[in-house]
């Protein structure tokens, strides 16, 4: 008699212990390697936050992956540095039935470096004289255009080495797609994309592959993430922003360039921004969500969906907090109110989860 | 006594060890043989139809000898640039390293004292091991900046006094370039010719150098008359081993190489290679005419590899020596 007790003791533990493992979610996204580091960051908070309940798996496979796992509904929810083009758009509502959201998750800002002996940070340049230099048009340091930007630096009489990256990545996107902006020599003969068809220069892979080769070559100028140069002291130079300003590079710059008439879906690319104080190279990295979530094959029940929900609000609000010490920008409030909008969108089976979570 | 003796070798084996076993050892055998052909054939397939978008809408031709490689303006792909990065660095890499690699395997096989030629020969395994992006930082951090300085500068600047018509072949003197990847090249395949160099000459057969001594031959004479013909066959295996290892050099030569996807392509400036094109641009092809051009890369390089292969498989026959028969 008291060993059946005993059983039915151990038989309700079991239980409980079986449904505490059945709640536990594991929300799997894959996709950008730039947001890598900030998500994983995010992820493991955020299991601190839901005691272990909630985990969330990210896999940095390129945002070429990320959207295309997306179209194949094999991940939860997809992480790009180039939005998703109205073609993918179209074919998703006439797959689903509603939307592909691209929703902002944080800024990449993109900076000048330089290895100029005798000269350190600060030097400036505009948009003009730095098209001309990745078209191999102004080939010296101390080139009337550049010497005229900075007439307090004595600037060398060296040959520029030109450095880009090799790797396909979303630093190019936003870095092309500023020169493409500024210059409309670049803008038809190279255009902007996460991999372009460089007329000079030397190609180095990723970030530090680039911070690599301008570091050891004297004359060299390069592009990096801002968070990069800054954590390897690489000099880096300050632009000229569309409205006049000599802008130095910094988080708060990032985050104002963004802050701006965002359209509804955020599909936009704001380099050389209209913002008076806005640092002019700098781009979102969105998270792709389906509008209808139980059209997702990836998303198996509606508490997942939620979850992921949850998860998506807290990463654009608390979540933020991580950002600027991993070294990416804050998103302006402007992103943070168009992702509310589109989170209220958000649907299972017809019924409007989001709405109902975020309130 | 006896009776249980003949009980005990009447029993006949079980049947493992008798038809049955060979039969499973000899199924299992054909099977992975036969996976390993399977694969080969997979592989040739799914890269070319993955590839396929690429090579039907600019021709398998059109493909192979385009030059522009564009991803954000006209979508329009050719492998020419590639194939003529892969082919010149890897074949300036094999003449590199032919000289000194068969050098390196007479003074350990011939010269060197036992205790010397053990250590000589590990020392080569090892920078066969090292893996390529060990040899790439290193390439990056320490080669680069050295040859830059003391080879490419110096003589881009005699060749601006002297002989301006050389600058154009020269290029930018950058460090990150051509040759810089083909001396790394050199560097990685060195090790592949030497070992089996090495074995080669081991196997030569005593009598054949007693013979060439016995006529009066000196060391080096033995050596170029005797040893070497003899291993022939060896020696090219080893050449068309290190020449298949330069062509598939993925992350040393896109660490090194200044990756330029236009020609054309000088001596100290920037180019690329099939390998490197598709590590670099892979991971973050957006638009699908880029990802199925970077397959097609790939096919292209996986038949060149083919190529090199049948060849290499050719020449050995013809040149190898059988019986103990120099031909």
């Amino acid at each position: 008699m008291r060993f059946t007790k005993k059983m039915a003791a151990a038989l309700v533990i079991a239980a409980a212990m079986s449904t505490a493992f059945a709640q536990k979610i594991e929300v799997i996204g894959a996709g950008a390697s730039f947001p890598a580091p900030l998500v994983t960051a995010m992820a493991d908070q955020y299991r601190t936050l839901t005691d272990g309940r909630v985990t969330v798996n990210y896999q940095s496979i390129g945002s070429g992956g990320g959207i295309r796992q997306f179209g194949e509904q094999t991940i939860m929810f997809g992480m790009t540095e180039a939005f998703l083009n109205d073609e993918i758009v179209e074919e998703v509502e006439k797959k689903t039935g509603g939307r592909a959201f691209n929703m902002p998750i944080t800024l990449a800002d993109v900076v000048v470096t330089y290895n100029v002996p005798g000269v350190k940070e600060g030097v400036v340049f505009n948009g003009e004289v730095l098209a001309d230099i990745f078209l191999g048009k102004i080939k010296k340091w101390n080139d009337k255009n550049i010497q005229a930007l900075n007439k307090s630096i004595k600037l060398p009489n060296l040959n520029i080495t030109v450095v880009h990256r090799s790797d396909g990545s979303g630093t190019t996107n936003i870095w092309t797609s500023y020169l493409t902006k500024v210059s409309k020599e670049w803008a038809d003969k190279i255009g902007y994309a996460t991999s372009v068809n460089w007329p000079v220069g030397v190609g180095a892979k990723g970030n530090e592959g680039v911070a690599g080769v301008v570091m050891n070559t004297p004359g060299a100028l390069g592009y990096n993430s801002y968070a990069y140069a800054l954590l390897n002291k690489i000099s880096y130079g300050y632009l000229i922003n569309k409205s006049g300003n000599t802008i130095k590079p910094n988080f708060e710059a990032t985050s104002e360039a963004a802050n701006i008439d965002l359209p509804e879906d955020t599909r936009i690319i704001f380099t050389d921004t209209p913002a008076a104080q806005g640092y002019p190279v700098a781009g979102f990295t969105w998270m792709l969500v389906y509008e209808n979530l139980e059209k997702n094959k990836a998303i198996k029940s509606k508490n997942e969906a939620e979850e992921l929900i949850k998860f998506l609000i807290w990463a654009i609000t608390d979540g933020q907090g991580l950002s600027e010490r991993l070294g990416y920008a804050k998103l302006p409030k402007a992103a943070v109110d168009k992702n509310k909008a589109m989170i209220r969108e958000l649907k299972w089976n017809g019924e409007e989860i989001g709405k109902k979570i975020l309130g | 006594m006896s009776d249980n003796n003949t009980k005990k070798i009447n029993v006949s084996p079980s049947a493992l060890y008798g038809w049955l076993g060979d039969r499973i050892f000899a199924v299992s055998v054909f099977v992975l043989g036969f996976i390993v052909i399977f694969t080969t054939l997979a592989m040739a397939i799914s890269l070319y139809y993955e590839g396929s978008e690429a090579i039907t809408r600019f021709g398998f031709w059109g493909f192979l000898t385009g030059e522009k490689w564009d991803p954000a303006i006209t979508m329009e792909f050719g492998a020419w640039p590639f194939i003529v990065g892969t082919v010149s660095t890897s074949l300036g890499a094999l003449a590199l390293s032919f000289i000194p690699a068969i050098a390196i395997a007479v003074f350990t096989a011939e010269y060197a004292p036992h205790w010397l030629s053990h250590i000589i020969e590990n020392l080569v395994n090892l920078i066969a091991a090292v893996p390529s992006v060990v040899i790439g930082i290193w390439g990056v951090f320490v080669f680069t900046p050295w040859i830059r300085d003391t080879v490419e500068i110096p003589v881009y600047i005699w060749s601006l006094e002297n002989a301006p018509g050389l600058t154009p072949i020269l290029g930018n003197p950058i460090g990150y370039g051509m040759m810089t990847a083909t001396i790394i090249l050199t560097i990685m395949i060195i090790p592949f010719t030497t070992a089996l160099t090495v074995d080669a000459f081991r196997m030569v057969p005593k009598e054949q150098r007693e013979a060439a001594s016995a006529l009066g031959a000196t060391k080096w004479e033995v050596i170029r008359m005797a040893v070497i013909p003899y291993s022939r066959g060896g020696i090219l295996a080893g050449t068309m081993l290190s020449l298949g290892r330069a062509i598939g050099e993925t992350m040393a030569v896109a660490m090194l190489i200044g990756n330029k996807n236009t020609l054309p392509f000088t001596l100290f400036g920037p180019g690329s290679t099939m390998a490197s094109v598709i590590v670099n641009e892979f991971r973050e092809a957006v638009e699908n005419i880029h990802l199925t051009s970077l397959m097609a890369v790939g096919f292209y390089l996986f038949l060149i590899s083919l190529i090199v292969n049948l060849a290499a498989a050719y020449i050995q026959r013809k040149y190898a020596v059988t019986g103990g028969r120099a031909v």
